[in-house]
């Protein structure tokens, strides 16, 4: 694609609001203003060496909505969560084209405090990997970073987070034992915890539920449910009856392209792709 | 046949035997040590005996068996033992006679066919001395100046007491020797160094002059009183005497200050005996050598053992850890990097005499010269740092076992999961603090494996240290109450070097072969013990970061 055909897409976007999406676009649009929109990503690309794995992304994730990215593994959708964050800057062969921009601002941009970039978009990971410390420190452990000291803050701060993963009850009396005495699923919601203990705005989600049993994984989807007021939530993930029920918005991704993306009700009862409808009922590879 | 092959039993069966072999080596090795080890300190029963070898005078023969051969008679007969033609085999037993000074030697072959009755008399006494080795005999008298003060029936009490009043007398006097006038020593050194220092700058006028004199001459005053004391402490402790029938009716007389235990092993009980066991081993180790090192305590060998491992602990961890670190987190990954640490790597295998070979070349004359050019250039020209010393002995050890800790610390730091790192660094934490906060404190087990692989290669090494600061016998101990109370420049003893020393260097083998083994023990238990809490240091830490590794 050329430069005029972005600018001509930067426009519709500014200006022409209301479209649904329309056949062949690289942008897929929402019911959405400007205002409302978090994260606007920009023709999108990124290569592992010579390996492209996202071909040219572009769309607009709304604010204080769960969005859903599913798709058949190795298409991109963890690689794109992982581009919100930059946490593709670890590895060394990754490189990246388009913007990505978070509140108008592209975090791509040269002289972007990349650590700053993460404390305002937090993360959790597949495998819930709490650190080697209390409970306590664990979720302290992004406020001392920003240099937090006062134990009364930090205290508020611990059990504001642990109520808002409702963790607290199960926790509360325990606070300084290692972390690793935890299930693997109240571990999964100390790792939210510890997320949301910084505020970020954005809370990525890669697979949250995957390692967990169902009872667990219900809990993290309640959680979701119940933390998209406060943050704009993006989650990926395998399955789909879980994205049907926890996302506002839900995007099918194959082979690092945005195939389609809408509300999770259209997408689910009325795909317009035929890809998706396949995915979705199944009849995909 | 041909199904026993497939079913894979061969293999279990090569497997099991090659671990049982190795235990039994291992457990063969470590009983070995133990039973020759532990047996030293046994108050073994004395024999006495006639013994009647043809053509010569009968003797009596005072003394403990220590082993018996039987060899054959062809072999006895060249070594020039009458024994008959036709006799096939002959036994013989190696006793220790003591009464070194007496008889010259200590221990002697007999032959049991020319043993007479082997007896066991109750008021047979071992004096152990603190000159010329045990002495075997009966106690005849004890004598006060030349006034007989207790003989017959009274006399083992009276004996014990006045054994353990000359033995009080000799702590004190060892005391003012080794600590007060030792004290004096040093500062009258210090006062020298002051001096020489204050010439070399410049700075010596005549009221410093003056002040020098003072100070020398209020230590001179110290010493003699201390001397004075010294003097009166000897002349009572020469007090007593006691006169000793030794085998062949020989009348010796022996001053109690050099008696340091005496006691009947053949009226001991067993009880007693445990006792009497646990004391020696006790004596053995806080006791300080005595006799070239053939008789006496170990406690300066273990002592020196265990600060230079010290030493080498806290130089080699912050050292090893950090540059493990570097190579893991930081260096970048290429052709340069692999070189560094097969580099690394191929140092653990080079051999320790040439890390005591470059210790001594570059550590002790390039260092240590430096050093005392430039630090303590008033002392010059005897050496301080620039000797084989404590430091130095340590710095070697460091670096030999350098590449023990940084490879065990690059593992567990390569044994961390991404997932946590990635964790502190989606919570905006910079790949440093996520270094310091998280990763190396779960690290910190596979850095304390290292430690312990270094503890004990560096406890049971020998060959560089002879080098660069190891000694037969050591003067002082490298830790005491003068300032600066760790003194890394002295020359230390050393539990490896003192088995060398002891078994091979010694005059005395028959006498030294049983130190040797006792010494070897305690190095064996010394290097459990530093690795056994070196383990539990670890496991308390592995627990503490379970389940962070699965």
């Amino acid at each position: 694609m050329d430069g005029t055909d972005t600018m001509s897409q930067q426009n519709t976007m500014t200006h022409g609001m209301g479209n649904k999406l329309f056949e062949g676009s690289k942008r897929q649009k929402l019911d959405i203003t400007d205002e409302d929109i978090c994260l606007k990503v920009n023709d999108l690309k990124l290569y592992y060496g010579s390996d492209q794995a996202i071909k040219g992304v572009s769309m607009d994730i709304p604010r204080n909505r769960v969005t859903a990215f599913i798709g058949p593994s190795g298409c991109g959708k963890s690689t794109l969560l992982r581009c919100f964050n930059r946490m593709n800057d670890l590895i060394d062969s990754c490189r990246i084209e388009g913007q990505i921009m978070l509140d108008g601002k592209d975090v791509y941009e040269r002289g972007v405090d990349v650590a700053e970039l993460r404390r305002r978009v937090g993360m959790v990971f597949q495998k819930p990997n709490p650190f080697p410390k209390s409970i306590y420190e664990n979720i302290a452990y992004g406020l001392r970073l920003q240099g937090v000291k006062d134990r009364k803050v930090l205290d508020e701060v611990v059990e504001r987070s642990l109520k808002s993963a409702a963790l607290w009850d199960e926790v509360k009396d325990r606070l300084n034992e290692n972390a690793f005495g935890l299930s693997g699923g109240q571990q999964q919601r100390l790792v939210i915890a510890r997320a949301i203990a910084i505020e970020p705005d954005v809370l990525l989600l890669d697979e949250p539920a995957s390692a967990l049993d169902p009872i667990s994984t219900a809990k993290i989807e309640e959680l979701i449910y119940e933390l998209k007021d406060s943050y704009t939530i993006i989650i990926v993930t395998h399955n789909m009856q879980q994205a049907a029920r926890v996302s506002d918005y839900t995007a099918y991704m194959y082979l690092g392209e945005l195939v389609e993306f809408d509300d999770t009700l259209s997408i689910f009862t009325n795909p317009s792709q035929k890809a998706t409808e396949d995915y979705i009922t199944g009849r995909y590879g | 046949m041909k199904d026993w092959w497939k079913s894979g039993a061969p293999w279990v069966w090569l497997n099991g035997g090659a671990v049982s072999i190795s235990m039994i080596m291992v457990f063969g090795l470590l009983a070995l040590i133990l039973v020759r080890g532990f047996g030293h300190f046994w108050p073994h029963s004395v024999v006495v005996a006639e013994y009647d070898l043809p053509g010569a005078d009968r003797v009596e023969l005072i003394g403990e068996l220590r082993r018996s051969e039987t060899l054959t008679g062809q072999a006895m007969r060249e070594a020039g033992a009458p024994i008959p033609v036709d006799q096939l085999l002959v036994t013989r037993h190696l006793f220790k006679q003591g009464n070194r000074d007496v008889t010259g030697r200590d221990f002697t072959y007999f032959l049991d066919d020319f043993i007479g009755e082997w007896r066991y008399p109750k008021d047979i006494t071992v004096l152990e001395r603190r000159e010329w080795g045990d002495f075997y005999g009966y106690p005849l008298r004890i004598l006060e100046g030349s006034q007989t003060v207790a003989e017959g029936d009274g006399l083992w009490s009276e004996f014990q007491s006045r054994i353990e009043r000359s033995n009080r007398l000799f702590d004190e006097i060892r005391q003012i020797e080794r600590r007060d006038i030792g004290n004096i020593n040093f500062r009258m050194e210090r006062v020298r160094l002051d001096q020489r220092r204050a010439e070399l700058r410049g700075a010596m006028t005549p009221q410093a002059e003056q002040e020098f004199v003072e100070r020398r001459a209020a230590l001179e005053v110290e010493y003699q009183v201390l001397q004075e004391r010294l003097d009166q402490l000897i002349a009572e402790a020469r007090r007593d005497s006691v006169v000793m029938r030794a085998a062949n009716n020989q009348e010796v007389n022996i001053r109690l200050d050099r008696i340091i235990n005496a006691w009947q092993p053949n009226n001991m009980s067993i009880p007693s005996k445990v006792g009497f066991y646990a004391a020696s081993f006790f004596d053995f180790i806080f006791g300080y050598p005595r006799e070239a090192n053939t008789e006496g305590g170990i406690f300066p060998a273990i002592f020196g053992t265990v600060t230079m491992v010290l030493v080498m602990s806290i130089i080699v961890t912050p050292f090893g850890v950090l540059a493990a670190i570097y190579l893991r987190e930081y260096a970048k990954q290429g052709p340069l990097l692999r070189t560094i640490r097969i580099s690394v790597y191929n140092l653990a295998g080079v051999p320790s005499i040439v890390f005591g070979v470059f210790g001594l070349g570059f550590f002790v004359y390039v260092m240590g010269g430096g050093i005392d050019r430039m630090f303590y250039p008033e002392a010059l020209p005897a050496p301080t740092f620039g000797t084989p010393g404590l430091f130095w002995a340590s710095l070697t050890l460091a670096l030999l076992t350098l590449p023990v800790v940084i490879v065990s610390t690059e593992e567990g730091l390569a044994r961390i999961p991404s997932t946590i790192r990635q964790g502190s660094l989606a919570l905006g934490a910079t790949k440093g603090e996520t270094l310091w906060k998280v990763v190396v404190p779960l690290a910190t087990p596979a850095m304390m494996t290292g430690l312990i692989l270094a503890i004990a290669r560096a406890a049971g090494e020998v060959a560089p240290l002879m080098l660069v600061g190891v000694v037969k016998l050591a003067p002082t101990l490298p830790i005491d109450g003068n300032f600066p109370f760790v003194h890394l420049e002295r020359k230390i003893m050393h539990l490896g070097f003192h088995i060398y020393d002891v078994g091979f260097q010694s005059p005395n083998a028959e006498a030294a072969e049983q130190i040797v083994y006792a010494t070897a023990l305690i190095l064996v238990l010394l290097i459990v013990v530093l690795n056994l809490s070196a383990i539990t240091i670890r496991n308390h830490l592995r627990e503490k970061y379970r389940s962070a590794s699965d």
